[in-house]
């Protein structure tokens, strides 16, 4: 039996077990011996003239080597946008020199002997801030009243689309207007921001950092430090969770190893949790205005987003993000008019970026409130309007009116198959008692259907290098250009591999996530591991195979073809005549058995699903709680039911968060109030129930392994889902929307004043 | 000041600085990095060991204040032969971890857990791991974790006895 589709545990688990991961602080590389902390002093102003920077008293202090300020990084140029279509003014400096933009930015950086003397010493360093009024939220940045970059002439970054055309909801019988915040949020992987350097005598630096792409941060690296990227060895150890906040290097990165070329010492700096969160990109953010419009029995007839999008002070990722919003405006149905516009500002607060799902979960939270307010004002059970529009199931590609071209979907079917598995109708049997009875505690059922783009193409194209060598010992390495940090690639791959050549997966280590040994990679982001990464050590195991089959041939004096593969032996074997083979740990014996590959996906895929979301809410102190989660998720071909349902909970968490409890906060002075974790809501076991799955599995045509994309479901889908509960627990008493995070202050408003009629 | 500490077993004498933290002692003093570090507000809960038999989480407290005392980090669970703690292998079979770095504080909260309780309902279990933060696994497989755990009975609720070494 194939090992492909089964539980199989992890391989990683036993040393992540025993004695913990090795993550970049905890690494005793010896290159890193006498390495200095690195201690950022922060701007504890939004926005303001940098008067002056006085490290006079901090040198003093004990085991402070040196205090390197803007004057010390003149020669290194600022960082340019990341994308072409960015206002070119808005860039970024390594230090502030002139103006903070944001409660975070980098003024100085303490370099002591030990960690701790950095924070006193840090304490000591004195900034003197002109204050300028803060930029918080997208209409005190899009009225452009204040400027962040003066030189730029205005807060806009990148604008997108085109206004709707006037008579775009012309004929429709219902049309109905929401304006939404999709709030932002921090990803808060568990390890934070870390990061090491080491300078060797040839002139190479070597680099570790917690990052989701090792090769995608060296070509940053070379591009803002003005270095061969050849001279960057890069290496990502063990990493802590990413969520998308870990694409791309941070200049804090590349400036511990300025740092260290500077001091000529090893250098290393592992932020503190406040630091993280209110320093490290932030996800969402968009102020979204919907307009849906249609006719009476159901039929959507129009839809429209407009949308501004935060992106915080210097442009990163989060410029992007509207694009993929836009792009996946239409969703699932068939809607035959839709319209985006999106515009991108900056705002006095830390940048903006992907957070798990960039884009899409956005574009699914909007259409899918949309989609229950047209059916709340026609009075239709919010399933059959879905069911009316949903696109008809199709297995020949289908292109949207944004231009996306899904590849295969059936999203009647995974509806159904949630409501089925939630007891739809038992469910609204029951919330029509308690809300006959006037209980206090009313139940709420909310709904998404959902498709989303994994794989798209991110700079590095929609495929994936791999290599694969067999050794003499009997053992195998493959070589991967995606960067796990957390998903179990060390595993997936290594079943991938002994699927293919009979060598167990104990024998099969995965290195992944260094520049040397790995020059080429589009690292781990949008859910393209599997069905790129994966994609390509599956061919790569073709590939080694017919290789040995060739050189097998030879040796055995038989043709090619009368040799196949024989999985018990890990080697080749004379069909019909099984034990009379060769190994390919023999063949390797005799020569290198080596393969190097590179997937090429024609094109990205389209996983979708459908959730169904039970909450119940205490009318009287607006306490929403989730007692159920049902999901389908589809995402073709699964090779590890255990990793993909990991992967299917953390995304539900993510998204029972965001829709209930968690935001990202700042005073109207542009004061972080959310800069702990003792602030920032972050949801524990306690806020969760345990999730019902539900099984679907519609391949693609995209890979040979018939695999889409799963990291981003579960925030895709479960997000509007318990925001649809939470406000159809309270819809009989007149509520229409509650924005996210439905708080239990938010909930009770919406229900006094929806009861006072105002 | 001095301070002798044990440590999975091993005493130890050491001259530390009177503020430094426990978790920084066992990271940079003792060399055993699996204990992590995720916030700076006794939040997070990955910094949890044992302590005398309690669960603490070890930013709290300071390495001097455990002067004389037995701690058990996540790299003292497991066997000389290197079998794994009943909870270790649940953690594994239920896939109770995926980045890995709320692991060894998760593991070690689910022994104290389980010590208190050595049969939790799924509630139960929700309310003993409330101090400790993980944002990869959603809890669904961790909460079931610890219930496999308990099935390997009051083993599950035990760190491994010190061994009196003589320094
Ligand atoms: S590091 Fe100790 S609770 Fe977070
Ligand atoms: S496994 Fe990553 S934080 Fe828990």
């Amino acid at each position: 039996m194939s090992i492909l589709g089964t539980r199989v545990v992890r391989t990683e688990d036993p040393l992540f077990l025993t004695r913990g991961a090795t993550y970049t602080d905890d690494l005793t590389d010896e290159r890193l011996t006498g390495a200095l902390h690195a201690t950022f002093v922060r701007s504890t102003v939004a926005h303001g003239r940098l008067l002056s920077v006085d490290a006079s008293a901090a040198l003093e202090a004990p085991g402070v080597v040196a205090v390197v300020t803007a004057q010390d990084v003149a020669d290194l140029a600022p960082i340019p946008p990341p994308f072409p279509f960015i206002n070119p003014a808005m860039t970024r400096p390594w230090l502030a020199s002139d103006r903070v933009r944001f409660v975070g930015d980098p003024v100085a950086v303490v370099l002591t002997e030990e960690r701790y003397q950095g924070e006193d010493a840090a304490e000591m360093v004195a900034v003197d801030i002109d204050p300028l009024p803060a930029v918080v939220g997208t209409a005190a940045a899009a009225s452009d009243e204040v400027l962040l970059f003066p030189e730029a002439g205005t807060n806009v970054m990148a604008s997108f689309g085109d206004p709707a055309p006037a008579d775009f909801f012309d004929g429709c019988e219902v049309v109905v207007t929401q304006a939404m915040v999709n709030q932002r949020v921090a990803p808060v992987p568990l390890e934070g921001r870390a990061a090491a350097a080491a300078w060797s005598e040839d002139g190479r630096v070597t680099v570790w950092c917690t990052n989701q792409g090792a090769q995608q941060a060296r070509g940053q690296f070379g591009d803002w430090l003005e270095m061969d990227p050849d001279l960057i060895h890069l290496i990502t150890p063990d990493v802590g969770g990413g969520f998308g906040a870990k694409i791309g290097a941070d200049p804090e990165y590349a400036f511990v190893a300025w740092l260290a070329k500077h001091v000529g010492r090893p250098v290393r700096w592992a932020e503190s949790r406040s630091e993280n969160l209110i320093g490290m990109l932030h996800g969402r953010g968009q102020d979204q205005v919907v307009t849906v419009g249609g006719r009476r029995d159901g039929t959507i007839e129009a839809y429209s987003i407009v949308f501004d999008q935060d992106c915080g002070s210097y442009p990163r990722i989060g410029a992007v993000l509207p694009t993929l919003t836009m792009l996946m405006a239409p969703g699932v149905y068939g809607f035959p008019k839709v319209h985006a516009q999106a515009r991108a500002l900056a705002t006095t607060t830390t940048s903006i970026g992907a957070y798990r799902g960039a884009g899409r979960p956005e574009a699914t939270a909007a259409l899918e409130r949309a989609v229950d307010l047209f059916a709340a004002e026609i009075g239709t059970d919010p399933a059959d309007v879905r069911r009316k529009n949903l696109l008809p199931a199709f297995s020949e590609p289908h292109t949207t009116p944004t231009g996306a071209t899904y590849d295969t979907g059936d999203y009647t079917v995974a509806l159904d198959k949630a409501l089925e598995a939630a007891g739809y109708a038992e469910l609204r049997a029951e919330q029509a008692r308690r809300r006959e009875r006037g209980d206090v505690r009313q139940l709420g059922i909310g709904m998404s259907v959902y498709v989303e783009i994994t794989g798209a193409d991110n700079g590095a194209g929609t495929g994936e290098a791999a290599s694969l060598e067999v050794h003499p010992d009997g053992t195998a390495t493959v070589l991967t250009g995606t960067s796990p940090h957390g998903q179990g690639h060390a595993t997936a791959w290594a079943m991938i591999a002994s699927d293919q050549l009979g060598i167990p997966i104990e024998k099969i280590s995965v290195v992944h996530g260094d520049t040397d040994r790995v020059p080429q990679g589009g690292g781990t982001m949008g859910s393209r591991s599997l069905q790129q990464g994966g994609a390509a050590v599956h061919q790569a195991a073709g590939e080694l195979v017919d290789l040995a089959r060739q050189r097998a041939a030879e040796k055995l004096e038989v043709a090619p073809e009368d040799l196949v593969v024989d999985l018990g032996l890990a080697g080749l074997a004379v069909r019909g005549t099984p034990g009379t083979g060769i190994t390919f740990a023999e063949l390797a014996a005799d020569e290198q058995l080596l393969v190097q590959t590179r997937f090429t996906a024609a094109a990205p895929t389209f996983p979708f699903g459908a959730h169904v979301v039970v909450v119940e809410v205490d009318v009287e102190s607006g306490k929403a709680e989730v007692t159920r989660l049902i999901a389908v998720d589809d995402a073709g071909t699964i090779l590890n039911p255990l990793l993909a349902e990991g992967q299917r909970h953390g995304g539900y968490a993510q998204g029972v968060a965001q829709a209930l409890l968690e935001e990202v906060l700042y005073d109207e002075d542009g004061n972080p109030t959310t800069s702990t974790l003792a602030d920032y809501p972050f949801v524990s076991a306690t806020e969760l129930p345990s999730f019902e799955l539900v099984e679907m599995a519609t391949p693609t045509p995209m890979n040979a392994l018939g695999a889409k994309g799963i990291g981003e479901a579960g925030t895709i889908g479960a997000t509007p889902a318990v925001q649809n509960a939470v406000i159809d627990a309270v819809a009989h008493l007149g509520v229409r929307h509650i924005d996210m995070p439905t708080t239990p202050m938010r909930v009770f408003r919406a229900v006094q004043q929806a009861r006072g009629g105002s | 000041m001095q301070v002798s500490i044990t440590v999975n077993g091993q005493p130890r004498t050491d001259e530390v600085e009177p503020r430094l933290l426990l978790a920084h002692y066992l990271r940079e003093v003792r060399g055993l990095t699996a204990t992590n570090i995720g916030c700076d507000t006794t939040s997070c809960g990955a910094c949890t060991v044992v302590v005398d038999g309690l669960t603490v989480k070890s930013c709290t407290v300071l390495a001097v204040q455990t002067d004389g005392g037995q701690v058990t980090t996540l790299e003292g669970l497991a066997g000389p032969d290197g079998e794994l703690h009943p909870v270790q292998r649940a953690f594994r079979e239920e896939h109770g971890l995926q980045c890995g770095f709320c692991t060894p504080g998760m593991v070690m909260a689910a022994i104290g857990v389980l010590a208190d309780n050595p049969d939790p309902s799924d509630r139960e279990v929700r309310e003993g791991l409330e101090g400790n933060l993980c944002r990869c696994t959603g809890y669904h497989n961790i909460v079931r974790a610890v219930q496999a755990a308990a099935k390997a009975g009051p083993a599950a609720g035990q760190v491994p006895q010190a061994q009196e070494v003589q320094a």
